[in-house]
């Protein structure tokens, strides 16, 4: 796969990447803006209000129609984070040409609607529409509420909330309920052309057109895009230690059967200069997959928990691990984790352990090469840390690392707050005592 | 092995039904790095009560699960998830109401790993010791079910629907009907279900079908056994047990499903065609495009978590529509009246040719997925089809097959609700 990167505009980068072996082709456009509580809401907003409708397509069901009519092309608002970077835009996928009944080629059909929605919703007077931007802010309220339905990932984002609280990570990509009940259309319309003029912007494209034929596509649909100053002040506060000297303790109670340990790290001294490949093989080593000293110990030796393990957020220099418990086991639970941790520390790490940490995430990497949504995904990232090495190169660089630089970042790990989710129980038997 | 080329989508399958009765699906893709097995019996949480050489059986709930966890163990102590872990595989293993699947994924070593993945499935290895062990974590994932509004939603809808079979029951079990399972129970269930007449193998990756063939042949039983006789009691009748149930959960806003029972029991390409006419009607009837969601949309009744799907195991096949709402007998009530006029007027000529347009899309984007594309595979075998036709007999499926259909299953006393509702503070 070719992977090559140009500017079509002051400030508009494509990100090309040629493959023949899909069926279908995907592409992105993305705006770049720093993440704010002030503003995350509204950024989280603006796909998903210039999905409603455009100029030649005024609501969802004539865009719909348009869609399917292109067999299904699908094109969907997409908002993501990278470290304290939001993203928002559109992930587009349609058949490539030689399995749809004619051969016809969708590539300017398709890049065209993207940047119609980008750039010319649906207006009055100027302004996005009202029903359209209240009925999505009422939407994004409720998909904001909805993050306690699943308790897992519910903890760990309290759980970077609590340990980023004087930082803008603590905001989640879709912002927060208060700053998203008062999003007001015509405040909403300003700030979406600014973003416009000024935002840089990514776009993506993987599948079998060419360089040039994707360049001119993007450059005939975006002819007319805004163009102003562009703000590349845009980037991601790395903090290196724990907040507090304690380590600090939030605890939540729910009406739920099983509890939630997630324990809050910062990767500390070690994003001075960050060895990517070692990071990636120290959480394998220490927690991410069936091979990690937490899954063998933790999980199948000590059948502490249902399931244990660590995540890595690299660009913001943390790292989680989330476990589900007993109640009562917490103490154990936690013992056992900062245990596995202080091993790795020490170098406890048998050959073996290496050579499987490094063979899983080399197997990954080589992996993304088969998903078009993996590569998006990862190339965005690249353009964003002005890199552009490949996940094949990546996975070669992780051949090379030794136990000596996975203990250096174990090392440098740093333990900041501990959250925990816990049942209602003891809270109403401590109810019930006080009635007495 | 026999070759079938589905040319109009670039794909070609090979197929093979060994001596030892095992079922053999290949497909090759060249230049992909990943390779994908799929080892899948026909083996799930309804499977509870069956005939093998004249003998009936009856089981707790949970064996199929319970088993599942306990497959990969190793008589010499080995775990078989670590060992193709340290081999850079990704595996892992589901079990569902109809299937129990243990697959893999790789970038290297595949041959290697397929032969852990023949080896472990069908080698049963348990003492009551590990049994034991098991049931904690077993009764964990019980318990964290138990918190997850998904998961009740969906058993309480099925128990509206269905008066007696199986698929009633959470396919793990209940705590208390794991604590019966014992090492024979499972040495006992696997002998019967695990054979390889009972089973079938797919595979996806850039390999060489005869290989693989050899391998299956090489690594497992050559004996070909009796096929078991999966017994989910008496027939159930067409119209649902109840109508509705309401529960209150941890859930930030209300959930629903609305459910129907299909006629059960179709085998071969009419089962798949029951299937296609179904989604293909469900797509124009309530799909992203169609008049009623953009419709419920627009005045904030659904969002985009609305979704539908037709649903078949063990022997039944059950529509699901369902979502989040703050008005779920609103959305019941239109759904109601959407059918009812579909079933008079017929759908709309150009929404048919648009949906066939964008099925064929979607169904493409779904080739992508080595997973999707085995695990589809393995079902269509258990109930007697290939997943890939699904491209050719789409075209077959005219507008009236689709308006008949709504007809036919989509009323109202067909219906059934499930709702999750959020605790009042």
């Amino acid at each position: 796969m070719d992977y090559s990167r140009s500017e079509l505009l002051p400030g508009v980068y494509l990100s090309h990447l040629r493959s023949d072996k899909f069926k279908t082709a995907c592409m992105s456009v993305n705006l770049l803006t720093q993440l704010t509580r002030e503003n995350a809401a509204m950024n989280a907003l603006i796909p998903q209000v210039l999905r409603r409708g455009t100029t030649r397509y005024g609501d969802m069901e004539q865009l719909s129609r348009r869609l399917d009519e292109l067999y299904g092309t699908a094109i969907e608002p997409v908002v993501r984070r990278v470290g304290e970077i939001q993203c928002l835009g559109f992930f587009a996928s349609f058949p490539e040409p030689e399995y749809i009944p004619g051969g016809q080629a969708l590539l300017g059909e398709v890049t065209g609607l993207m940047a119609e929605l980008l750039l010319s919703p649906n207006t009055r007077g100027g302004l996005l529409l009202p029903q359209y931007v209240d009925s999505e802010r009422d939407k994004l309220l409720d998909l904001i509420r909805s993050r306690v339905n699943e308790k897992r990932s519910y903890a760990m984002q309290r759980c970077i909330e609590e340990m980023c609280c004087y930082e803008d990570f603590a905001v989640s990509r879709f912002g927060d309920e208060d700053s998203c009940a008062s999003i007001h259309y015509k405040k909403l319309t300003r700030h979406y052309r600014e973003l416009v003029r000024t935002a840089p912007v990514e776009l993506f494209y993987c599948g079998k057109a060419g360089e040039k034929q994707v360049a001119a596509a993007f450059r005939e649909a975006l002819t007319g895009m805004p163009r102003g100053e562009i703000n590349y002040d845009i980037g991601t506060d790395v903090r290196m230690n724990a907040v507090e000297d304690q380590v600090r303790y939030v605890e939540e109670r729910m009406d739920v059967t099983q509890g939630k340990l997630v324990m809050g790290f910062r990767l500390g001294e070690c994003m001075e200069e960050p060895n990517v490949p070692a990071i990636h093989v120290f959480n394998a080593v220490y927690g991410s997959g069936a091979t990690s000293k937490l899954f063998l110990n933790v999980r199948e030796k000590l059948s502490l928990c249902y399931y244990a393990s660590s995540a890595i957020v690299r660009r913001k220099g943390l790292m989680l691990v989330s476990s589900g418990i007993e109640f009562e086991n917490y103490e154990a639970a936690k013992r056992e984790i900062l245990a596995q941790l202080d091993k790795v520390r020490a170098g406890e790490i048998s050959d073996e352990e290496l050579a499987w940490a490094k063979r899983g995430v080399a197997s990954d990497l080589r992996g993304m090469m088969d998903s078009q949504g993996d590569l998006e995904g990862y190339w965005l990232s690249q353009a964003l840390d002005g890199e552009d090495y490949g996940p094949l190169e990546l996975a070669a660089l992780v051949e090379d690392v030794t136990k000596e630089d996975v203990m250096e970042i174990a090392k440098s790990v740093e333990l900041d707050l501990i959250y925990f989710l816990r049942g209602n129980e003891e809270a109403q038997e401590e109810d019930d005592d006080a009635e007495d | 092995m026999q070759r079938i080329d589905y040319s109009a989508i670039g794909e070609q399958l090979y197929t093979a039904t060994l001596p030892n009765g095992l079922e053999l699906r290949v497909v090759p893709k060249k230049d992909f790095a990943t390779c994908y097995a799929a080892f899948a019996t026909n083996y799930g949480g309804a499977h509870r009560r069956f005939t093998v050489d004249g003998r009936q059986l009856d089981t707790p709930a949970g064996v199929a699960h319970y088993l599942e966890h306990k497959m990969f163990d190793l008589p010499n102590g080995d775990n078989a998830l670590n060992i193709l872990s340290a081999n850079g595989a990704d595996p892992n293993a589901f079990t569902s109401s109809g299937m129990t699947c243990y697959y893999f994924q790789c970038t290297e070593g595949f041959e290697e790993n397929l032969r852990m993945l023949l080896h472990f499935v069908s080698t049963p290895y348990f003492t009551d010791e590990t049994v034991a062990k098991e049931q904690g974590i077993i009764a964990q994932e019980i318990r964290m079910g138990e918190d997850n509004p998904g998961m009740a939603i969906y058993y309480n809808l099925l128990r509206l629907l269905y008066d007696h079979h199986p698929i009633r029951d959470q396919v793990a079990g209940t705590v208390e009907s794991i604590a019966e399972i014992t090492a024979q129970t499972l040495y006992d269930c696997h002998r019967v279900f695990y054979a390889p007449s009972n089973m079938v193998l797919c595979v996806e990756g850039d390999v060489d079908p005869a290989e693989i063939e050899r391998i299956a042949a090489e690594c497992l039983p050559t004996e070909r056994a009796s096929v078991p006789t999966a017994d989910f009691g008496a027939a159930e009748g067409i119209l649902p047990v109840g109508k509705e149930f309401r529960v209150a959960m941890e859930v930030s806003a209300p959930q629903f499903l609305i459910g129907v029972k299909l006629q059960p029991g179709l085998t071969g390409e009419d089962a798949l065609r029951q299937r296609l006419t179904a989604t293909l009607a469900l797509r124009m009837l309530c799909g992203v495009s169609s008049p009623f969601f953009t419709r419920l949309y627009a005045d904030g009744t659904l969002n985009m978590d609305f979704d539908y799907e037709v649903d078949s195991s063990a022997g039944t096949v059950t529509v699901i529509v369902g979502g989040e709402s703050k008005d779920p007998d609103k959305v019941l009530a239109e759904f109601i009246k959407e059918c009812q006029r579909i079933a008079g007027e017929g759908f709309d000529e150009g929404l048919f040719s648009r949906a066939r347009r964008a099925s064929l899309g979607a169904r493409l984007r779904g080739l992508e997925d080595f997973d999707n594309v085995c695990v589809s595979l393995a079902s269509g075998v258990f109930e007697g089809y290939c997943a890939l036709d699904a491209f050719r007999l789409l075209e077959s499926v005219s507008i009236d097959d689709c308006r008949r259909f709504v007809a036919e299953n989509l009323t109202a006393e067909r219906m059934a609700l499930s709702v999750i509702e959020p605790k009042k503070v």
